[in-house]
Order: C-alpha cells, then sequence, then structure tokens
C-alpha cells in the first residue's frame, strides 16, 4: 500500500526554526545557561576575589571595573553573585532533584495502585500541601541545622507534594488510555505496563513542573539564606548577598538591588521555559 | 470539464429566474500551518443550493468539506483566512462580512446543523431556553414560547412540550438532534446547513432524521445542504451531489447520473467502497459444520448506577464462533455488544456464564492464568488513534506482546513478516504513530494482534473510526488474513453493510440481550424478528 504522506520535516530543525521567532524564550535559556557557567567555572567570568576586597574602595558605585559596584569590605558585587550563584544553583538542584524523585514514586504508587493507598498517600499529601511551604522549610532546617546541605533537604522535602499531585492526576489519565488497555490485552504484565507505558507518558508534563520548580526552589533557597538559615556570611550566596546590603540600602542601593535583580531575572527566565515545556507536554 | 462549464451556464440562466438560496464561488480558504505559512484546504470551490433543493456534499475526512461549510456560516476558526471568492445568499454578497452582520444572515437566513448532537447543547440550560435564543430576534416576546413550541414540533418533539423543561441529559441522542433541527428552524431560515447531522446516531436513528430532514423540505420549501462522508446516506436523498476531494468539487451532478456512471476516479473508488452498495461478499461464505474455537453461554453483566438502580448491559448472551469464520455481532449503542467483546477478551469481568476457548474456561481466571488465553485469543480496539502508544515506534509497537511472552527466535524477522503481511514497506519501522494515517495505524494494531499467531481476533468496532476507501482496503486484509492463517473473528459493529461484506455469521443484539442468531444468508433475506427487519431497512445507500 502506497499512500503519499506529507511527513513532518525532522522535528530538530523545525523546532531550531521555531525558536527564532521566540526571541524571549532563547534570551532566557542564554541566561540559564550563563548562570550555569557561573555555577561550574566562576573564575572565567570574573578576575575578582569574591572573599578579599580593597577596603579603601568601601561601596563604589557600580562602574566598568566593578559592574555591581562594592559591598561595605570593598569586595566586587558582581564577583560574589557569580560565586555565590554555585551555593545557591547547587541547594536547587539537590532540592528539585529530591521534590522529583520522591514526587513522582509517591504519585506513581498512588495513581497506579488506587484504593486505599491512594487515598492514604494523598490525604497526606494534603497535609503537606495545606503548610505553607517556606514555614515547612524553616522547620526543617532549624531541625536539622543551618547549612546550605540542610536549605536544600528542606526545600526539596516541602515541594514533595506538589509533584507528587501532578504525577498522581497524569498517571491516572494515562491510565484510561487504549493502549495501556491493549497492552494488557498483549499479555504485558502490570510492572511492564508501568514502566513501558505509564511512566513515560505520564512524565512530560511533571518535567514542565520541575522547571517551574526550579525558579521557585532558587527563590526558596534565597529567602532562606536571607534569613540567615542558610550558609554562614562570608560564604557568598545570593539571598545573603541581598541581606547584606539591607542595612545600607537607603545610602547604597545597588548592593541589594543588584544581586536581586540578578535573582528576579534567573527565576523569571526559569518561568519562560516551564511555559514553553508545558506547551511541548501537551502535543 | 464539460461538467464544470454546464454548471456555470446553468447558474447563469438559474439567475435570470430566481436567485439561488446560496452560491459560492471560487471560494478558496487556508489554514495558518506556521509564521507565515499556510495550508490551503479549500481551493476554488463553487457551490449552489437553489430553493426547495437538497443538495449533498461528500467527502472524505481532511477533504475540506466542513472548512467549506464554516467558510459559508463565517464560523471559521481564528488560524483559518478566506484567501479568494465570494459567498452570496439570495444574490446578497456575504464575502469580507464581521462576525456581527454575519450574525444576522446566521439563524434567520440559514440554520445549522452541527455534527455532535451530544457536545453540541449547552448542559445547563433547559431545551426551551436554549430554543427560544434563537427565536428571540424575528419575533414578539409575547410570542417566544409559542414559537419555540411549535419549532420543537416541527423538528419532530411530538411531546414538545415536556422536551422545552427538560435538559440535554434527560434526552437520547436522537432528540437531543431534533432539539437542535428546532433550534436551526427557529429562525425561519430558508436554508439549512447540517454537518454530518448524523454521524454519530445509530442507523435507525439516523434514517429518521434524515427522512424528516427530506419531509421539511417538502413541507417548508427551504433548501438543504447536507455535508456527509456517508456516500449511501447522500445517494438515498439528494438531488443532486458534489463530491470533494483535497479541497477541490471532483465531481457534480444528479443523484441518478452520479451513481450509474461516475465519471471522477475518485467517485467510482469511493462508490465501490461503500458498503451498503454490495450485495456479494469479499470471499464464499464458509458453509455448515466447522467445529466451534470459542463458545459463550449466557453471559451476564450488570453496572451498578448511582442510586439503587442497575443497568442490564448482558443478559443471558450465548455466541458460538466457528472455525476459520467470522462471526459479526451487531446491534445499536447499548446493545451490549462492547460489553460482550470486553468479557470475551478479558477486559471485563462476567457476573455470570461461561466462555469456552479451545476447551478451556475463561471465565473465572486468575490475571496469570488469563495472560496465557491471551496468546490465542487477540483484540483489535476501534479507535486507532487511542490504541497505539505515541511514544512507541511501529517496530516497538508489533515487538510489544513477543517480548511480552519471551518468544525466542529472530524478533527482527519477526516483526518484518508481520509488517508485511499487513502490506506495510519496512521504511515504516521507525515511524511513530502520529506520522501514519488512520488505516496504517490500524494495520499496524492488526499486525500486532497477530504477532503470537492468535487463532481467534476480537475486533470492536475496527473499522468504524475510518473512512470508507480505507475502511474498504482494512476489511480485504481481514478478508486475506483470514484465508491465510485460518483465522476466527469475532467482529463488532453497527455497520450491517459491513457485515454482509465479511461475516459467515450474524447475532443480532438489544438492549443486552440476543435478538437473532444464524447464518448471514438467513438472518438477511428472512429476518425472523421485527427489530432485525427495522435495522435492515435503515442501511444506507441501498437501493
Amino acid at each position: 500500500m502506497t499512500v503519499p504522506l506529507a511527513l513532518p520535516r525532522p522535528l530538530s530543525l523545525r523546532r531550531l526554526g521555531d525558536l527564532v521567532h521566540q526571541p524571549i524564550l532563547v534570551l532566557s535559556w542564554l541566561i540559564v545557561l550563563v548562570v550555569i557557567g557561573w555555577a561550574v567555572a566562576p573564575g572565567l567570568f570574573t578576575e575578582f576575589s569574591p572573599y578579599e576586597g580593597d577596603t579603601g574602595a568601601s561601596f563604589a558605585p557600580p562602574s566598568a571595573e566593578h559592574w555591581f559596584g562594592t559591598d561595605r569590605l570593598g569586595r566586587d558585587l558582581f564577583a560574589r553573585s557569580v560565586y555565590g550563584a554555585h551555593t545557591t544553583l547547587t541547594a536547587t538542584l539537590l532540592a528539585v532533584l529530591l521534590a522529583f524523585g520522591v514526587g513522582v514514586l509517591v504519585g506513581l504508587i498512588a495513581g497506579f495502585s488506587g484504593g486505599l493507598v491512594d487515598t492514604a498517600i494523598m490525604r497526606l499529601v494534603d497535609v503537606f500541601l495545606a503548610i505553607p511551604s517556606l514555614l515547612l522549610a524553616m522547620v526543617v532546617v532549624s531541625v536539622l541545622g543551618y547549612s546550605t546541605n540542610n536549605v536544600a533537604l528542606a526545600v526539596g522535602i516541602s515541594s514533595i507534594a506538589a509533584f507528587a499531585r501532578v504525577m498522581r492526576s497524569q498517571v491516572l489519565a494515562v491510565v484510561t488510555q487504549d493502549y495501556v488497555k491493549a497492552a494488557y490485552g498483549l499479555g504485558v504484565g502490570r510492572l511492564g505496563v508501568m514502566g513501558k507505558h505509564v511512566v513515560p507518558n505520564a512524565l512530560s508534563s511533571v518535567i514542565a513542573l520541575a522547571a517551574l520548580e526550579v525558579g521557585t526552589a532558587v527563590l526558596a533557597v534565597a529567602s532562606l539564606g536571607f534569613l540567615g538559615y542558610g550558609a554562614p556570611p562570608p560564604e557568598p550566596e545570593w539571598g545573603l548577598l541581598v541581606a547584606e546590603g539591607r542595612d545600607f540600602v537607603a545610602v547604597h542601593p545597588w548592593a541589594s538591588i543588584l544581586p536581586g535583580i540578578a535573582l528576579a531575572v534567573v527565576v523569571i527566565a526559569t518561568h519562560r521555559i516551564s511555559t514553553s515545556l508545558r506547551k511541548e507536554a501537551r502535543r | 470539464m464539460t461538467d464544470t462549464v454546464a454548471a456555470a451556464t446553468e447558474v447563469t440562466s438559474a439567475t435570470d429566474a430566481q436567485e439561488p438560496l446560496l452560491a459560492i464561488s471560487g471560494l478558496a480558504i487556508d489554514y495558518r500551518t506556521g509564521r507565515r505559512r499556510w495550508n490551503p484546504a479549500v481551493r476554488g470551490v463553487s457551490l449552489r443550493v437553489e430553493p426547495g433543493e437538497f443538495v449533498s456534499l461528500v467527502g472524505e475526512s481532511g477533504s475540506g468539506k466542513t472548512t467549506l461549510v464554516q467558510g459559508a456560516l463565517g464560523l471559521l476558526p481564528a488560524a483559518a483566512r478566506i484567501r479568494g471568492g465570494s459567498i452570496a445568499y439570495s444574490g446578497v454578497d456575504v464575502t469580507g462580512w464581521n462576525d456581527k452582520r454575519m450574525a444576522l444572515v446566521r439563524g434567520n437566513y440559514v440554520g445549522f446543523i452541527p455534527q455532535d448532537p451530544n457536545t453540541s447543547l449547552n448542559p445547563v440550560k433547559r431545551i426551551g431556553v436554549q430554543v427560544i435564543e434563537a427565536v428571540r430576534l424575528n419575533r414578539p416576546k409575547a410570542d417566544y414560547r409559542e414559537a419555540a413550541l411549535e419549532s420543537l414540533r416541527t423538528a419532530g418533539l411530538h411531546d414538545a412540550e415536556r422536551v422545552f423543561h427538560q435538559y440535554p441529559h434527560e434526552l437520547s441522542g436522537g432528540m437531543k438532534q431534533r432539539a437542535l433541527i428546532a433550534i436551526a428552524l427557529a429562525g425561519r431560515p430558508k436554508i439549512i446547513v447540517a454537518d454530518e447531522p448524523t454521524s454519530a446516531l445509530d442507523v435507525t436513528v439516523q434514517k429518521r432524521i434524515l427522512d424528516h430532514l427530506v419531509g421539511l423540505r417538502a413541507e417548508l420549501g427551504i433548501g438543504i445542504l447536507l455535508v456527509t462522508h456517508d456516500l449511501g446516506v447522500a445517494l438515498d436523498r439528494s438531488d443532486r451531489i458534489l463530491v470533494m476531494q483535497r479541497g477541490e468539487i471532483v465531481e457534480e451532478g444528479p443523484v441518478a447520473r452520479l451513481s450509474a456512471v461516475p465519471t471522477a476516479e475518485y467517485t467510482k473508488r469511493l462508490l465501490d467502497a461503500a458498503p451498503g452498495r454490495h450485495t456479494g461478499r469479499l470471499a464464499p461464505p464458509t458453509a455448515g459444520d466447522t467445529p466451534s474455537v470459542l463458545t459463550a453461554r449466557a453471559l451476564t453483566k450488570t453496572y451498578q448506577l448511582r442510586g439503587r438502580q442497575e443497568l442490564r448491559a448482558l443478559d443471558a448472551a450465548d455466541l458460538v464462533l466457528r472455525r476459520g469464520t467470522t462471526h459479526a455481532i451487531v446491534g445499536e449503542s447499548g446493545a451490549g455488544k462492547s460489553t460482550l467483546a470486553g468479557i470475551l477478551a478479558g477486559f471485563t469481568t462476567a457476573d455470570g456464564g461461561s466462555v469456552q476457548v479451545g476447551g478451556r474456561e475463561v471465565i473465572g481466571l486468575r490475571r496469570k492464568e488469563l495472560r496465557e488465553v491471551r496468546r490465542d485469543l487477540q483484540f483489535v480496539f476501534q479507535n486507532p488513534y487511542t490504541s497505539l502508544d505515541p511514544r512507541f515506534t511501529v517496530a516497538r509497537l508489533i515487538a510489544e506482546p513477543l517480548h511480552a511472552f519471551r518468544v525466542a527466535g529472530d524478533r527482527k524477522d519477526r516483526v518484518r513478516e508481520l509488517l508485511a503481511a499487513v502490506s506495510l514497506d519496512e521504511e515504516f519501522l521507525h515511524r511513530l504513530p502520529f506520522q501514519l494515517s488512520g488505516g496504517q495505524r490500524q494495520r499496524v494494531a492488526i499486525a500486532r494482534a497477530l504477532a503470537l499467531n492468535p487463532e481467534i481476533l476480537v475486533l470492536d468496532e475496527a473499522v468504524s473510526a475510518l473512512d470508507v476507501s480505507v475502511q474498504a482496503q482494512i476489511l480485504r486484509l481481514l478478508v486475506d488474513l483470514q484465508a491465510r492463517l485460518g483465522l476466527s473473528y469475532v467482529f463488532v459493529t453497527h455497520d450491517l453493510g459491513v457485515v454482509r461484506l465479511i461475516a459467515d455469521d450474524v447475532t443480532v443484539m438489544k438492549d443486552g440481550a440476543v435478538i437473532e442468531t444464524g447464518p448471514v444468508e438467513r438472518v438477511f433475506h428472512s429476518p425472523g424478528h421485527d427489530y432485525t427487519r427495522q435495522l435492515l431497512d435503515s442501511i444506507p445507500g441501498v437501493r
């Protein structure tokens, strides 16, 4: 049988072509890639040290040399932002990975088994969702002790519930599809159906959520840092940078505002990327 | 070509006497496929409907027939644009009118009957209110209610008072479609445009609705433009038929001429494919005493509804499938045929009764034991668009049962063999379902079902979601496979035309019970039950 069929152009090419029409999305990816670069190899992006400053040049305003200006101790704030990316992003990544892994597993078990197991898990998830996540994270850090790793753990735990809920709803939707019924009909076992059909098809929406949660987690990590739950002071961390400049905000506003703007830009960029992933998932 | 010229001269002569109700000329509509990229859906179509004329527009999915109608009514989706041509109602050119002006035309001048009655009514408003909405424009307020009731009665709802106060969910599909007809008639239109008004309905209901439309035309003297994929439906009732393919009219003419001497190749193919027009079979029937491979006895299934209501989906149904034959199960929606198929395939558990496959009892088996039965009995789903995992390539889809049962040997060779068996090239191996047409998908689904060399295939409306020409190809394939591999089919369908083409035996079901069963020849020639006779009379395209 030779039915003429208009094949779509190769996917990758078409997607790249589409990107040209979405400059904001391209910009968002660039921002995220640059910030990841900061976290991986900060030395490439700045010649200044984040720890040592020229005390004579304290509170220098932004200039060609010091892009973000300097702080109370004359340390270059751009360098501190670049090095801070490492602390903040590592904590964020850990948090999202933890939340994603545990959340997907819990949601999968709940959605796939149904009945009492489902009810028990989902009521527990409801309890978690009822507690404001920042409050929950603060409680966890208070119990475990102040450190960046514990902040990551705390933020991760507080976002498990969101992942579990989305995963469960996706699993419930996929399980009713004909191709799942068909797989049972072909003699595929329960675990096989779960691994080959349910998980891959349910995951796309959860991945979009993960991108969104990266932005939220950056904010949560920085908030905990701002409140002093995270890395100890000499360490550069975005939330801490904002906190350190806070006392002088009336006289030297850039010390708080510029790191704050950098933080905001990263969060907005991840949101934009998440939106595009969600659209992909719906296709 | 000569046809178009003739048609063109006819139009000019007609304008002298009386303007056509609807005249579309050279209409071209594009769909946006990307930035600055447009894909033509309708390419320069001309069409007209004279007063009192019943015109049918026939075409398969993707031919652009619905887009054409939407364009004529000013209801195109945002992604479409009219590139050229003109639309005129009774000589008034409405091309380029904005939505506000078109709204005055719709309802008052042209009534529209949409495709799916189950989704086209507002579920939270009573029928009466929805009809009044359409009445409102051209009647004084005091008359609203009376006019709406009158409209419902004209649409064939005799108990108009009761329907007036009911919500859509309280009505059957056929009654909902009548309510939609009432809404279309409420503005006293001169022409009615109906887009596949009966495709979502059972055949007996379809017959009643279409007969009623024909009656309305005679009674009110209105013009009707019927859009349908079913050539049989069009042949039965139209004055004139237009056949559409890939956005163009390929043939146009009076019914008698078109069915007797079709000029376009495509029309011939459609006529050949329409199952209702065949009286013979695709293959000679298998006679007499072949042993049975599947025997179902007294199957019963009851569903608990909300409250304390029960629904008897299956009431002591019997079925005997003889080796190497096709046993069709026919009936309208709600007859219990899908429930029966689901029980045979082990998807649904029966409340009582027995199913024997190759001498083994299937009812009451545990999941693991049931899995063994699946080697002998496979299932093909109605909709090939949902029964294939969108992330699996064709090769992986067909190999899945081989992996599940750890079949030894070269699986890649076996997959190629199966692909060849359903007449697909090897280039399809690495395609994903979205890169396949509906017919190709169903071939893949059949190849997958054959992977384990089963004896029995249960096909649940396996060709209903496909266009007629594709449907004919798949039926041909099934018959060939049966001859070659000695397969036995349980073939669930609502289409009696298809039954006559391929089945040896037929079981007619209604409300969960078996009404009649026997060889196709006997049941079709001398039906032993009124309901069977009624079903047979409703097959479109039989003359």
